[in-house]
């Protein structure tokens, strides 16, 4: 049958305990409840699984997410029925715009009550339905195992993506015998990992005709680890790049072929390198609104060849000539084999274009704005200072200039929530990656706003040893937000003035949740406060920068817009030299 | 727009329907009609829909996306010569003097009577849509008191069986796999 020993006889909750530690889980963010309390009882005595006990179950999806992120593998939430699943409800979302594995196991009302509006009941199923790669509800005890063994199995391969598996009470607390399943039951699940070769010869052809090809490089290079193959790829054929926001790091930043990031904040290299490529080499990336801007005017003059392991990716935006199903990793690979040594178009032009734009547009920030410190400055200075830290960002200013300025030199060090845009999304995050890499900085780069979302996960830090390092960029508003006011609504500040200049005061709030809190106001404070924050290792550390509140993100393509209408400020579009192309 | 017949065969289990009509709610996708039933093999599903696109990539996306369902096993587009049926049922007004006609016309469709009153009789008929058009539009002067159509189904013609393995087949454009 399966196992060679006599199958043993346990609860529900024994067998998913049992599992969890078969599929090779060692962390687990959650919080207990009705419903899931039976799997608490084994959970409790494992020896192989870690529970942090965490202060919300939203922190405990992030967090998830942030593990993921961090060591690559599945990240793993647990809550109760009801409210608990619900709270994990936007955690799961941004895991699944994002494409980020992770299995959040939910208590369900027993079996019997499912359907009668029971206490704390939630079709929490239904409800994760569109945001979930796939979910499972489980009403017998028999049936844990599948279906913690497929969860984690679809989670982690091909795109990977959030899988929900519900259990009811009932089958948490009835026995059957264990039986772990060698084989798994997914005749309808069979992600194409090998490219096809065709297609590969086939873009080979596109890329020696081009002469002002572009590497558009995505998430998925970063999912997928294929940063040696994309390093060989440059090498090889000297093609300009540029790195989306969920690929920060998977390229140094520093070699001079890198344009920077594109899109609505992109660099004006990167984004002329799209716009005005002929070819579009798109790897692991989905050609987002916020990359594109408007559509029917994106890189018109560019034919393009799509790698990306979800098929439905292809084609969904964009209209492509080449495209290729498969682990990016592999696709890069056999680009690499065919383009080696094969006569390539000439570039050399189409480089100079773009580095020369690199070199006009390149800002370098001011310490101060005004009498108070700028954003930028300080977020460049905590990378400059941090050695070899892993950020994780929060959503809005703070995360664009984080994005652009700190030293992405190393893959894998970048976690942010780039298409949901999760508020609250920093701290979290922040956690679950310290806990899978606890020997490494992590530093969250936090807003005002969104550190009040989700903060309270710094007791969580607190109390199990985690040493988190959190930025609190506060400029007194939604600052993104009110960016846009100023822009498009006439100064019109409608609801964006936080008023947060000492209430809260963050490095009190810090104080009292267990972490050392600390606060910078000028220039000279800066890097003292970051030195101190590096030198702290037995507790978490808030550090609160006050910072100019009319700081704006540059450049900016206006929301709706081709991306030809770039303002590297207000009002000011770049100089383009068209002529040399 | 135009009008296309999926075959989609899927696992058997609970849900199923749900994630598909959520996925054409969410992704603004027109269904047509729906019609879901089992198949000679007890663990697998077969559902019938019809799909109104306006450009051939629509109907490209559709099919990418139900193939991303775990449970979905197999998607085709089912050719213009397939059988295609649906089944009507109809009351209609009928007094002594109308009955025979109708009889007549009804057995000109072979369709059946199924239910005779003073006043009413009920109507049986299976057919492609165009038929089912044809007939009700030669019933309508009589008197319709209630309808009701299911979803069409359909099936391709020739020896080919699409259950009788159950490998995935994209639809897309080849070269993809």
């Amino acid at each position: 049958m399966t196992d060679d020993h006599q199958l043993k006889e346990l609860t529900g909750a024994q067998a998913l305990v049992e599992s969890l530690e078969r599929v090779g889980v060692d962390v687990i963010f959650g919080i207990p409840g009705g419903a899931i309390l039976p799997a608490y009882d084994p959970l409790g005595q494992s020896e192989l699984l870690r529970h942090i006990l965490v202060r919300h179950e939203q922190g405990a999806a992030h967090a998830a997410e942030g593990y993921a992120m961090a060591t690559g593998r599945v990240g793993v939430c647990m809550a109760t029925s009801g409210p608990g699943a619900t709270n994990l409800v936007t955690g799961i979302a941004d895991a699944y715009l994002d494409s980020v594995p992770i299995v959040a196991i939910t208590g369900q009302v027993a079996s019997t009550a499912v359907g009668t509006d029971a206490f704390q009941e939630a079709d929490i199923r239904g409800i994760t339905m569109p945001i979930t790669k796939h979910s499972f509800l489980v009403t017998r005890a028999e049936d844990i195992p599948g279906a913690i063994k497929e969860a984690f199995h679809i989670a982690g391969t091909g795109r990977p993506g959030p899988v929900l598996v519900d259990i009811t009470k009932d089958a948490l607390v009835n026995t059957a015998p264990f039986e772990w399943p060698h084989e798994l039951n997914l005749a309808g699940y069979k992600p194409t990992v090998t490219p096809h070769s065709k297609q590969i010869r086939e873009a080979a052809k596109l890329i020696a005709q081009a002469s002002r090809p572009v590497l558009y490089v995505g998430g998925g290079v970063v999912k997928a680890a294929a940063y040696e193959e994309l390093a060989d790829l440059v090498k090889i054929t000297q093609i300009p790049l540029v790195t989306t926001l969920m690929a920060r790091g998977a390229f140094p930043d520093e070699h001079e072929l890198h344009m920077g990031m594109p899109g609505m904040h992109g660099t004006v290299s990167a984004v002329a390198a799209l716009q005005r490529s002929d070819l579009l080499i798109t790897l692991g990336a989905r050609f987002d609104d916020r990359v594109t801007g408007r559509l029917d005017t994106f890189a018109p003059g560019a034919k393009v060849i799509h790698a990306d392991i979800d098929p439905a990716e292809i084609g969904k935006n964009r209209t492509v000539d080449v495209p290729i199903v498969g682990d990016v990793k592999l696709t890069i690979g056999e680009l690499n084999q065919v383009l080696r040594g094969a006569e390539l178009g000439e570039y050399a032009a189409w480089r100079a274009y773009l580095t020369n734009l690199k070199t006009k547009y390149a800002v370098e920030p001011e310490p101060t704005k005004g009498d108070l410190l700028s954003p930028e400055y300080v977020i460049k200075r905590i990378g400059e200072l941090s050695g070899d830290a892993i950020y994780a960002a929060g959503v809005g200013q703070h995360q664009m200039w984080a994005a652009h300025l700190l030293p992405f030199d190393k893959p894998g060090r970048w976690l942010n929530s780039g298409g949901a845009g999760t508020m609250g999304y920093c701290v979290p995050a922040a956690m679950g990656a310290k806990v899978g890499q606890p020997d490494a900085v992590v530093w969250g780069i936090d807003g005002d706003g969104c550190f009040q979302m989700t903060n309270q996960e710094l007791v969580t830090c607190a109390l199990n040893d985690i040493p988190i390092k959190i930025a609190v960029i506060n400029n007194e508003s939604l600052g993104m937000v009110r960016q846009w006011q100023t822009l498009f609504y006439g100064e019109r500040y409608s609801n964006t003035d936080l008023k947060s200049y000492r209430i809260p005061d963050f490095p009190k709030l810090a104080e009292a949740m267990g972490a050392v809190g600390l606060r910078a106001e000028t220039v000279d404070e800066v890097d003292e406060v970051i030195q101190k924050a590096l030198e702290i290792n037995d507790r978490p550390v808030v550090v609160e920068f006050i910072v100019h509140k009319d700081a704006m993100v540059w450049p900016m393509v206006p929301a709706g817009t081709s991306n030809d209408e770039i303002l590297i400020a207000k009002d000011l579009a770049p100089d383009w030299e068209d002529e040399i192309l | 727009m135009k009008t296309h017949t999926l075959s989609v065969i899927v696992e058997n289990k609970p849900g199923v329907l749900a994630r598909i009509s959520g996925l054409f709610a969410r992704r603004g996708y027109n269904i047509e009609s729906l019609a879901v039933g089992p198949t000679e093999r007890p663990e697998i599903s077969r559902i019938t829909l019809q799909v109104g696109v306006d450009r051939p990539e629509v109907l490209e996306q559709i099919t990418k996306q139900l193939n991303k369902l775990i449970e979905v096993l197999k998607i085709v587009e089912l050719e213009e010569s397939a059988v295609r049926r649906e089944l009507l049922l109809v009351k209609l007004k009928a007094d002594p003097a109308s009955r025979s006609q109708i009889i007549e016309i009804v057995q000109l469709f072979r369709g059946k009577t199924v239910d005779v009153h003073n006043d009413s009789l009920v109507v049986e008929a299976t057919g492609s849509p165009e038929k089912l058009e044809a007939l009700l539009e030669m019933l309508r002067p009589y008197g319709v008191r209630e309808l009701v159509q299911s979803g069409l189904v359909a099936l391709g013609r020739g020896a080919k069986s699409l259950t009788d393995r159950s490998a995935k087949v994209d639809r897309a454009r080849p070269g993809v796999r």
